[in-house]
């Protein structure tokens, strides 16, 4: 007793170097240690294995109910592109008809998409050739951009929008015609809500002013471009100048050098109502964008959508395989164990 | 006028050109003096002139020369940290590679970030670094300040007194007066000192941990010594060497105006930092000042080294970068051919600024450092930076393991590297010293023998069991300091009987015991404040003496007291002298008990209350009558002995004396003998002589443990050492008589010498006597050739000198340290010429250390052997478990000791290195022809039983448990080597042959090896066998050792810290080195290499990603991430967890892996960081960025799917993936694990949410606005992130699944055995270790019938059989006897020249397997082959006819001989 109390004033003097005893320091903290045993490892390669499969075939079934007709018009339309080859023709006006049959009706939205093979929209220099300042409608010097050379024109004029990607802008335009017995009806076709509505609302801005012509006073359309920045749709005031749903959605570069986008939608009006029925339909295109100088090729593309998304298969195959190959090693795993136990109580014997 | 000036010039023009004459008479140390010319010169010499006025202009000019004391120890000022802290950090590689990259996208052609955002990473990583090494700087600063600015009283000329200073302010030549308990500011010379010998104590814990104080002394010679200094006075001038980082060298000469020299060394100086005790006042001038000091310049920043995993991940690294290039390689040529392919530039290919145009090869070239940017994540920088963190986490587990912490000396481990904790786990052979490391280095004096005559001390061996049994620690031994062995025995009562050894007893009750991880220290030690006395545990105290010895000691006590003729006259003065050397011949330092820090300098006036010196006189010569008359019936009442002693001579009652176990009793009976006048007067007299010296007990404080023994073992026979000053010596003799011995010169101890001698004069017979203690293998030599005497002292000599001889033998095969006492009496004409010589070689500057060593040995000559004495170095607690353990997971052992070979050799055997059922060879030549047809034939003979053994065992490799084959046992080999064999394989090219031969071994031993020689063993093994090697020490001496290998771990015990300081790990006890090793070294080695691979695999897989993706883009350098994105994905989303893996994963516990030793081979294998595993971790690596990228991209071709959108779930899945997978690594999973893992995720989906939703501009041109959002309301994204993980996991799941489930792995067996509970874990332990034990080779007995076998096998063999041939090993030291000496004992003659093979050991097996035939492995005994080949009789027959034997095998070795 004596000698605790002589200890503990002293140890309150000198903190002892013991370490202290807790579960964290010695490495002792309660740990679940997962262990692959027969039962884990078979129950999960099973599990996994009919999860896959049941929801890859789903998948299938779903993208297999998705309509689709796509339409290679650069090779149909082969004077226009012959006319495009040569730029100094970018004056004349070519038009080209593309027929085409639908033998099924197409119901729900439809969509109708351009489709563009071999542009390299995701090269780098060309991805960030653009100012995303200058699209939210801020007076912004877009000299400090990464537009170059699309910048200015010689006597700095710059460009409204500026950069490579708003150069070289799409600018087919396509009308759908429906073949109603002799009459043609031409399809009604929605040119906005195409772009995702964050795009329009947030992140493409029209210069603030009191009419579009004076927000872009200063400024020069680019230089493949026939006509200004605010004059890409005259009909509608809310979907000109940077706003233009075409501009938008071109503007969000495609991540593969064959993609296509979103050109219009099916107005689900009178007679469309249900989608597209099916008949004889014409594409009336006015041919403006040159694809052939690096061997690219044109697409008019009409689909349907579904909750998985459009007519691609590949990811219900996906499921479907990887379901199927876990299935078969938990059955290969399960015969080796079987195997092996035989064994074992066979040697034990 | 003759001048040798080389750089000092400027002096010289000054003086001869304005005072020319006043030159001369100035005595300057420039000038030449008649005598000699030396050269000074400034870069060799210090000149140092004194602050005191006298030769001011001098001393300016110097002072230019010399900094002053100001410290800094900052790296950096305000100005120069930045540039200079950059430019350091650039001196890193990774950093430079860095630097490379931002530069290079500075380059718009090649530019694939924003030039601001790539320079972000580096940025980060230099600030941080930057903030780090500032706020060190400036806590150094801090220090600095502090340290600077404390106060120290200077001596001032103006003033002309002592006035304080900053430390700063202290120049060199100022006077610095210091007090006691005060710190010396700067180096200094010591000029004065209050105390009035001249000495001045020092404390250098502070500089080297040793807390035993030093002896500093005045100058000697210095003639200003008893009057109070004046240092307006002083007008010598100081010349002594140049700052240098030794701090046991030190050495230069005062010249003093008469241009007298006084010379003065290291017992001089004191150093900076230590601290001033038990001294009033020191005055000193200050040699070096500043960075200068010795202390200073012994402050050495921490090691770097670099571990095995590094080194093999820097080639990886070196792979990767391989890999970037090829990669890059592709990119460029692919961009050349897709941009050659169009005839005209197409739209989307932009033109630079100008709207030029690059020509395809250009483009290429510029795509090559595009992509070099783009995929510099394959260079795991973020590695560097995560080894680093991952380390620290790793030395703070280590150091908070509370089952590395020593309760005793309040010591956790110390790690003093922070980089090489995998190593731990790779460690494949071990070095170990022998004293303090695998002994406790607590000595205890054991044995003695004193003119031929062994006194076997069977008490003392008692009370060491017993302490042993309780493991007794000095809880409050300060306690037991008020009791003193002689009083104690004294004041028993009479009717004390019991058998047991009294004092013993009462340390028991006394000792109050705590278990467990209670704090507790001893309380002596909290009262010294710094540190406990040296060396004094009560072990090591409490020496009871040999009942038979102490009775002749107070026989010749009597005589000597007479000095008058007497029988046994030879005997008794040999005992006296015997005693008096153990007491004289040492340094130690005595104070008392009470007050801890009080030097007992001055004898103290002890009046022997009222006996006078004539009393004493007067009763020991009734005594003496007493005895001689037979009436010696001390011990007649002595319950024990009974009547049986009165009939019997005194010879007889002597030997009878010996079977008295207990001394209490004899001597308890000795003073109850009171019908005997003469025991009871003594009795009086010894009570008056203990009650009058209360308090009785002194500590001692000396240099080295066995000192302090020897000193004790003295104290024991009542040869109490009272008092020690340089000058004289105290000793109190058993009568009580205060002997007073002038010392005239203490020669140290040193290890070429190995011995230490004492010059003294006698008080009484003014004799000049030398008392020498060394070594036996030298001091034997030394001895006085005994020719020349009479034939009658000739014969006695020889007879002391072999039985002396033998008892030696006996000592060292018992596992003993043995020292030789010897005296010489000087007559007073020798002893001048010598002291003249001394003086002369004291004075020398050039050559000091050799002429005083000259002198030493000079006076170290004919030497009359006194005796010598057996003292026991303990073996440390759970040492042989340890080595047990560590054998068993496959760790090759090595013992490198300076020790004898006996010595070691037994220590081995009784730690476990040794088996008793092992093959011992020994090899000890000095003939390198010899040495190598000695090693060929036993690697010959070796290699015969190893390939009988070797498929077996290539079987157990690949499959250890499966199968359990009762195969034979093979046996197992010991090599024991000395130092010259050592030195003659390493001269003369055997390396090669020697290592295969130790590849076979499973224990090398290296007896007398010096420190070069233990370092160069372990550099042999190292380099040459390519394996990772530990050494473990505790002395300067293994400081070589530590440094040499891979990993250096100290012992921080009784030796000083030079150990620890070299060390990479500071454990205190060798027992640590088990979990050390076993549980952290496997666990640092899994987690650090499990996570240097899957840093490979994340960032190889990572950035493929982007690879794979330039094949769609042109390979354009395009990426499809956002690159904030890309820099969190590594900086956050993925660094948690594999950090936290690192620190805390266990893939085992610990207890399992302390219960298989065995699943440390993984670790040593580098099974999980190797070649294979690389290759295979990087092909899953592509397998799984191929899926992470293709799955996705199918999923979107051809759709209106944007690049940042497709970016994104990529980089969702890949994450995804990259967790999932760590987490299949994860075998634990705590708290925090589950944290970081579900953190990360959730960090990056809110990160990714947030950043998607508030950045419209911020990341220009491309922005990843609301692309997240839109994700996260898409079937398809989840349906991806669900697929992709598990496509890119199956195979790896696949594998582990069988590897689960079918694998015969022993870590995956071992970690099943986790899972069960503790019983049956403990149980399924056990099991498995039988089924080992009986596959392996190696069966393990019980370690009580172990012990019990050993000692059966002394009993039986050792003894009878030992003798002649280890005295011709141990003794057969060619070097210093030649070959008249070798002719002398025809033994010699070859054992020095074939080597000879220690046959006992196989002897020894023999015996233990036939004596256990019942034992666990007799069974498999019978059934080895060939390895018997000549000692394989019957073992019965073996005990009986040794000599037989022994002859057999000798001559069996000499035929090999001849042969060759």
């Amino acid at each position: 007793k004596n000698m605790k109390s002589k200890k503990s004033p002293e140890a309150q003097t000198r903190p002892s170097r013991c370490p202290d005893n807790s579960a964290f320091k010695q490495q002792k903290l309660p740990a679940w240690k997962p262990q692959l045993t027969i039962t884990t490892v078979l129950s999960s390669f099973f599990v996994t294995g009919a999860f896959c499969l049941s929801a890859g075939i789903c998948l299938i079934l779903s993208a297999n109910s998705v309509r689709e007709i796509q339409i290679n018009y650069s090779d149909k339309c082969s004077d226009c592109s012959k006319l495009r080859e040569n730029s100094s023709n970018w004056n004349n006006d070519c038009y080209c008809s593309v027929d085409f049959m639908l033998k099924e009706d197409m119901l729900g939205d439809v969509f109708m998409y351009y489709g563009l093979q071999n542009f390299y929209q995701n090269h780098r220099r060309y991805v960030i050739s653009r100012s995303d300042a200058q699209l939210l409608g801020r007076d912004v010097d877009i000299q400090k951009s990464y537009c170059a050379p699309f910048t200015t024109y010689r006597n700095g004029t710059p460009m409204a929008p500026c950069g490579a990607i708003a150069n070289s802008i799409f600018n087919d335009t396509i009308d759908l015609f429906y073949n109603l017995k002799s009459s043609v009806i031409q399809v009604p076709l929605l040119k906005t809500g195409n772009s995702w509505w964050t795009d329009k609302n947030v992140k493409f801005r029209n210069p603030k002013s009191h009419n579009l012509s004076s927000a872009f006073a200063g400024t020069a359309r680019p230089p493949y471009w026939q006509k200004p920045v605010y004059l890409l749709d005259e009909e509608d005031e809310r979907n000109n100048g940077y706003i233009n749903d075409e501009l938008i959605v071109w503007m969000r570069v495609s991540a593969f050098s064959t993609f296509r986008n979103l050109y219009r939608r099916v107005s689900r009006t009178r007679q469309f109502a249900d989608g597209l029925p099916a008949g004889n339909y014409t594409f009336r295109i006015s041919y403006n964008f040159p694809v052939s100088k690096f061997k690219g090729k044109k697409h008019v593309i009409l689909s349907t959508m579904v909750w998985s998304g459009g007519s691609n298969p590949f990811l219900g195959i996906a499921y479907t395989v990887c379901g199927a190959a876990a299935t078969l090693t938990g059955f290969v795993i399960t015969a080796i164990h079987l195997n092996l136990r035989k064994k074992k109580t066979y040697l034990q014997k | 006028m003759a001048l040798s000036v080389d750089s000092a010039l400027y002096r010289w023009q000054r003086l001869g050109a304005h005072h020319p004459s006043q030159a001369l008479s100035e005595s300057t140390p420039l000038l030449s003096s008649v005598r000699d010319k030396p050269k000074f010169n400034l870069n060799k010499w210090r000149i140092v002139f004194p602050n005191n006025g006298r030769q001011q202009k001098d001393r300016d000019q110097a002072a230019r020369f010399y900094p002053g004391n100001r410290i800094q120890t900052t790296k950096y000022t305000w100005l120069t940290f930045l540039p200079k802290n950059l430019f350091e950090q650039f001196h890193r590689l990774a950093n430079l590679y860095f630097l490379f990259l931002v530069v290079l996208n500075w380059f718009p052609q090649v530019e694939v970030f924003h030039r601001e955002i790539t320079m972000l990473p580096l940025i980060v990583v230099l600030l941080a670094i930057t903030v780090k090494d500032a706020i060190e700087d400036y806590r150094k600063y801090q220090f600095d300040k502090t340290i600077n600015s404390s106060k120290t009283k200077v001596y001032d000329k103006e003033d002309h007194a002592y006035i304080e200073k900053r430390w700063k302010d202290v120049q060199v030549g100022d006077f610095v007066q210091l007090r006691c308990n005060e710190t010396i500011p700067a180096d200094i010379l010591l000029l004065y000192s209050s105390d009035q010998n001249g000495i001045c104590h020092l404390e250098t814990a502070n500089l080297d941990g040793e807390t035993n104080l030093k002896q500093r002394r005045v100058v000697t010679g210095f003639s200003g010594q008893n009057a109070p200094f004046e240092p307006e006075l002083f007008e010598n001038i100081l010349i002594c060497e140049t700052p240098n980082n030794d701090l046991n060298k030190f050495k230069g000469y005062m010249e003093q105006p008469n241009l007298e020299r006084i010379g003065f060394s290291t017992e001089s100086l004191l150093l900076r930092g230590c601290t001033i005790r038990n001294t009033e006042v020191a005055i000193g001038i200050v040699v070096y000042a500043g960075h200068e000091t010795k202390a200073m310049l012994n402050n050495n920043g921490p090691r770097y080294k670099r571990s095995k995993i590094e080194r093999r991940m820097n080639m990886d690294i070196f792979f990767c970068v391989g890999l970037l290039l090829a990669m890059c390689l592709v990119g460029a040529v692919g961009h050349g051919i897709w941009s050659g392919n169009f005839s005209e530039h197409p739209p989307y290919d932009v033109p630079d600024v100008n709207g030029n145009y690059l020509s395809p090869v250009v483009a290429g070239c510029y795509m090559f450092l595009t992509m070099i940017i783009l995929l510099q994540v394959l260079i795991p920088i973020s590695l560097y930076v995560s080894i680093e963190l991952v380390k620290l986490g790793q030395v703070f587990l280590i150091h908070n393991d509370i089952d590395l912490y020593d309760e005793e000396a309040d010591l956790p481990i110390q790690c003093r590297a922070l980089n090489i904790t995998e190593d731990l786990g790779q460690i494949q052979y071990i070095f170990s010293d022998k004293t303090g490391t695998l002994t406790e280095n607590k000595m205890v004096f054991r044995r003695c023998t004193v003119d031929g005559n062994e006194f076997s001390h069977q008490e003392n061996a008692r009370r060491l069991e017993t302490h042993k049994e309780l493991d007794l620690d000095d809880e409050d031994f300060a306690k037991l300091q008020h009791f003193t062995l002689p009083s104690m025995n004294i004041e028993q009562p009479a009717t004390y009987k019991q058998r047991t050894v009294r004092p013993l007893r009462r340390c028991q009750s006394a000792r109050a015991r705590f278990q467990g991880h209670a704090r507790q220290k001893s309380l002596g030690r909290r009262d010294s404040n710094q540190s406990q006395v040296a060396f004094s545990s009560t072990i090591e105290k409490d020496v009871a003496p040999d009942s038979r010895l102490l009775r002749r000691v107070r026989e010749a006590a009597l005589q000597t007291e007479n000095l008058s003729p007497f029988t046994h006259m030879k005997t008794a003065t040999s005992l006296t002298d015997f005693f008096l050397a153990l007491a004289i011949c040492n340094t130690v330092v005595v104070s008392t008990a009470t007050e801890p820090r009080q030097r007992v300098t001055v004898p103290p006036q002890i009046k022997p209350s009222g006996i006078t010196l004539e009393r004493i006189h007067q009763i020991f010569q009734r005594l003496k009558l007493a005895s001689l008359s037979q009436s010696f019936a001390s011990s007649q009442s002595s319950s024990d002995l009974g009547a049986s002693f009165s009939a019997k001579s005194p010879d007889e009652r002597l030997a009878a004396l010996d079977c008295c176990d207990n001394d209490d009793d004899c001597y308890g009976g000795n003073g109850k003998g009171s019908t005997d006048i003469g025991s009871a007067s003594l009795d009086e007299v010894f009570k008056s002589v203990s009650h009058s010296s209360l308090p009785p007990e002194f500590c001692y404080e000396a240099e080295s443990p066995d000192e302090a023994a020897l000193v004790y073992a003295a104290q024991a026979y009542s040869f109490t050492l009272v008092s020690r000053t340089p000058e004289q010596v105290t000793v109190r003799l058993p009568q009580g008589t205060l002997l007073t011995f002038d010392i005239l010169y203490t020669l140290g101890f040193d290890s070429v010498r190995k011995r230490m001698s004492v010059v003294v004069r006698h008080p009484i017979t003014k004799e000049i006597i030398v008392y020498t203690k060394g070594a036996d293998s030298v001091v034997m030599d030394l001895l006085e050739d005994p020719v020349k005497a009479d034939l009658n002292t000739q014969k006695r000599m020889r007879r002391i000198r072999d039985k002396t001889q033998k008892h030696l033998d006996y000592y060292a095969r018992d596992g003993l340290r043995t020292l030789c006492i010897a005296k010489k009496i000087l007559n007073e004409d020798d002893f001048q010429k010598w002291a003249n010589f001394r003086r002369e070689a004291e004075a020398a500057i050039d050559n000091r250390d050799e002429l005083l060593m000259e002198t030493a040995q000079h006076l170290e000559t004919k030497l009359t052997l006194l005796g010598a004495t057996g003292i026991e170095d303990r073996l440390q607690e759970g040492v042989p478990d340890t080595i047990a353990a560590l054998r068993e997971a496959g760790i090759q052992i090595w013992v490198l000791t300076g020790d004898k070979q006996e010595t070691a050799v037994n220590i081995a055997y009784s730690c476990k290195l040794l088996n008793q059922r092992d093959t011992v060879f020994t090899i000890n030549t000095e003939n390198k022809e010899t040495c190598e047809s000695l090693l060929n034939l036993t690697l010959e003979e070796v290699r015969k039983s190893y390939d009988v053994e070797k498929p077996r065992r290539k079987f157990f490799g690949i499959i250890p448990t499966s199968l359990s084959v009762s195969g034979a046992p093979s046996p197992e080999f010991g090599l024991v080597i000395d130092g010259r064999t050592l030195n003659v394989i390493f001269q003369g090219g055997l390396e090669k042959t020697f290592l295969a031969l130790t590849k076979h071994c499973r224990s090398v031993l290296c007896c007398r090896s010096t420190p070069l020689q233990k370092s160069m063993v372990v550099k042999l093994v190292r380099r040459q066998l390519k394996v990772m090697t530990l050494s473990i020490g505790d002395g300067a001496n293994d400081v070589s050792m530590i440094q040499a290998a891979d990993v250096g771990i100290g012992i921080s015990g009784q030796e000083g810290m030079q150990a620890v300081m070299a060390s990479d790990f500071a454990i205190s006890r060798f027992k640590h080195l088990k979990k050390l090793l076993l549980v952290h070294g496997h666990w640092c080695y899994a987690r650090l290499a499990k996570m240097v691979i899957y840093f490979f695999y994340k960032n190889v897989s990572y950035v493929n990603l982007l690879f794979w993706y330039q094949f769609f883009c042109g390979f354009s350098g395009a990426t499809m991430i956002d690159y904030w994105q890309m820099i969190f994905f590594n900086l956050f989303f993925t660094s948690m967890p594999p950090i936290l893996f690192g620190i805390l994963d266990r893939d085992i516990s610990a207890e399992t892996l302390l219960g298989l030793p065995e699943l440390y081979k993984n670790g040593q294998n580098s099974e999980i960081y190797k070649l294979s595993t690389f290759i295979v971790t990087m092909l899953d690596a592509f397998y799984q960025s191929l899926v992470c990228f293709f799955v996705p991209y199918l999923t979107y071709k051809g759709s209106d799917i944007d690049v940042f959108t497709f970016g994104t779930p990529i980089n969702t899945i890949s994450l995804l993936t990259i967790l999932l997978h760590q987490a299949l690594e994860m075998k634990t999973w705590t708290v925090f694990h589950w944290v970081t893992m579900i953190g990360s995720v959730v960090l990056y989906f809110i990160f990714s949410v947030v950043y998607n939703a508030v950045c419209v501009v911020c990341n220009p041109p491309t922005t990843p606005y609301w692309i997240m959002e839109r994700h996260l309301s898409d079937p398809t994204f989840y349906l991806l992130c669900l697929i992709t993980p598990v496509i890119a996991l199956l195979p790896r799941y696949f594998i582990f699944a069988l590897r689960g489930t079918f694998g015969a792995s022993l870590i995956l067996k071992a970690q099943q055995l986790d899972k069960l509970p503790k019983e049956q874990q403990d149980i399924e332990i056990q099991k498995w270790r039988s089924r080992k034990q009986t596959t392996s080779d190696e069966p393990i007995a019980s370690p009580a019938s172990n012990d019990d076998l050993d000692r059966t096998i002394n009993h039986l063999c050792v003894s009878p059989f030992l003798h002649p041939a280890s005295a011709a090993v141990s003794h057969g030291d060619p070097d210093s006897q030649g070959p008249s000496t070798s002719e002398m004992n025809p033994l010699r003659k070859w054992t020095p020249e074939e080597g000879n093979y220690f046959f006992n050991r196989w002897a020894q097996e023999e015996s233990t397997a036939t004596d256990s035939s019942a034992g666990p492995f007799s069974g498999h005994y019978p059934l080895v082959p060939n390895r018997v080949a000549s000692p394989g009789q019957d073992a019965s027959k073996l005990t009986r006819d040794n000599a037989k034997k022994f002859n057999h095998g000798s001559h069996r070795r000499s035929v090999s001989a001849v042969t060759l």
